[in-house]
């Protein structure tokens, strides 16, 4: 596919973060490569597992691979920050360990044997490589608006499958930069969310936020802008239980605001509207 | 001597099966269930249709040298030499009540999920596809209920005959069967479109439409019957 990613949607960008795929598959559709969502797809299994003999739950991204692999592709791109860690964690594991590559493929007797063949990547690092483009389609400049940006774990953490800087990551705000907004420095922005916790341990979840959203605020942010569903939902469900209501950005809504697209950000908690509104950015 | 020893003849070659450990010999050709039956064995519960539509005869064998367990249905399944048999009278997979009025997926995140929570269990190891006597891609109904694909479940497991095997055999437990009547449910009533031609039909026959063609036909003679149908002539409307 050279004018197009092929695209691996994951779960969470279907339901609850449905925003989020709204925002980036206008961003990419006005950039000119748009993404285009794989025939067949499989959950990832959304947290990496830690336990010692776990080939079988290699088993849902390793699936994948071959999906993309039988569709004749060499590259996957993922929304997910979690999607994407599972996913490259996986197809890292098959390349660096022959033994469960042949374990997985005797058991995937239903497919061919996966080649190895196929590449994954986030979002970020494809629209890193897109700036010139990014700088032309920027037409209406999100001036004046102050985001701190926020990675969370998954896109830096382990450094094996890192997309930046583990400790000093700027992806994110380089492309941010382009749209006009002014980034407010973020200490917290590699910090834990408190991730899954939300389950049932929200007080854990709510100290987290606490932390990060207060740093931002305190440093002058109006936003945050980040790009993991599950970050977003904990950032910005979970500061009901703070005095802050800051809009949860994902970058990609971001970005299509200063194109001149429009996002539909309806799933938001803290409705972002009213902030767009002030800075005159939305009418 | 039951009707199916009656079919029979003497020169039939016969085979060996083993049922539930113990050893039979039965004429080669004979489905499981009517092997089963040659052999003594009287169904009360697992057993229904006969003609592979209803589900109720799931059986779990294996064939010599392989060691592998196979899944299919009774009434659908040739018995094979040296095969190892047992029948599934009933499969006790829980199935969550609801109210048809309070599943509607615009109400909800994810309904499937609210449901049926195990499905995020799943680790695609794709053992309920293998295990469908219908060939249906279960792993990939249950993968469209995760992400919310309501429609594109019901659609997948339209042709299913709740025999229940996917569940037996899932790792995660998950409930396959009773996932998808959920999402077959929800689509009738909240996304398939309604149709004109139903509810024209109904005012039809309140009307009377067709008492006199139903009066005829209840009146009418079996063999004329049958020929009635045979022949008959269905055109699309319009």
């Amino acid at each position: 596919m050279e004018d197009s990613y092929l695209y691996y949607p994951g779960c969470t960008l279907k339901t609850k973060a449905s925003d989020y795929e709204d925002s980036a598959m206008k961003v990419m559709e006005a950039l000119g490569k748009p993404l285009v969502e794989m025939d067949d797809w499989y959950c990832c299994g959304a947290v990496q597992s830690l336990a010692t003999d776990d080939i079988m739950h290699q088993i849902a991204p390793i699936r994948t691979m071959c999906c993309a692999q039988e569709q004749g592709e060499d590259t996957v791109v993922t929304l997910c920050d979690m999607c994407y860690n599972v996913l490259k964690q996986a197809n890292e594991r098959m390349k660096e360990n022959e033994d469960d590559l042949e374990t997985m493929n005797e058991f995937l007797t239903e497919d061919p044997d996966y080649e190895l063949g196929v590449e994954v990547y986030h979002i970020l690092q494809i629209l890193s490589d897109m700036k010139g483009e990014i700088e032309k389609a920027v037409k209406e400049p999100l001036d004046g608006l102050k985001v701190a940006s926020y990675y969370g774990c998954m896109l830096l953490r382990p450094d094996t499958v890192a997309i930046d800087d583990g400790e000093d990551p700027s992806i994110m705000e380089d492309i941010l930069e382009l749209t006009g907004v002014e980034l407010i420095e973020n200490e917290k922005r590699t910090e834990c969310c408190g991730s899954y916790h939300t389950v049932n341990r929200a007080d854990i979840v709510e100290k987290r936020v606490k932390e990060i959203v207060g740093h931002a605020k305190e440093d002058g942010a109006e936003a945050i802008a980040l790009s993991c569903p599950l970050c977003q939902f904990n950032l910005d469900f979970h500061q009901r239980a703070t005095e802050f209501d800051l809009p949860v950005f994902y970058f990609t809504e971001l970005l299509a605001l200063a194109m001149g697209l429009e996002p539909e950000m309806k799933k938001h908690k803290i409705d972002p509207k009213s902030l767009l509104e002030k800075k005159e950015i939305m009418e | 001597m039951n009707e199916n020893e009656e079919e029979v003849n003497e020169d039939q070659e016969m085979i060996e099966i083993f049922v539930m450990g113990k050893r039979y010999n039965v004429p080669k050709g004979l489905t499981i269930m009517t092997a089963l039956e040659y052999a003594g064995y009287k169904f009360v519960r697992g057993c229904g249709c006969r003609g592979g539509f209803c589900g109720a005869c799931s059986t779990v064998y294996r064939t010599e040298d392989e060691y592998k367990l196979k899944m299919d249905l009774a009434c659908q399944t040739a018995v094979e030499d040296g095969m190892f048999l047992v029948q599934l009278p009933f499969v006790p997979a829980v199935r969550e009540e609801f109210d048809i009025e309070e599943v509607d997926p615009e109400e909800h995140d994810n309904v499937m999920l609210d449901y049926y929570p195990e499905i995020a269990r799943c680790v695609s190891c794709n053992t309920c596809t293998k295990s469908c006597p219908q060939d249906i891609e279960v792993m990939d109904y249950v993968q469209a209920a995760l992400r919310g694909d309501i429609e594109r479940c019901a659609e997948l497991s339209f042709d299913c005959i709740q025999c229940g095997l996917c569940s037996i055999r899932c790792p995660a437990d998950i409930k396959h069967y009773h996932l998808a009547q959920l999402a077959r449910r929800i689509t009738g009533r909240y996304i398939d479109k309604n149709s004109d031609e139903l509810d024209k039909r109904v005012e039809e026959i309140k009307e009377g439409k067709y008492d006199e063609e139903m009066k005829e036909m209840v009146e009418m003679e079996l063999e004329k019957l049958k020929e009635t149908y045979d022949t008959r002539d269905i055109k699309e409307e319009g």
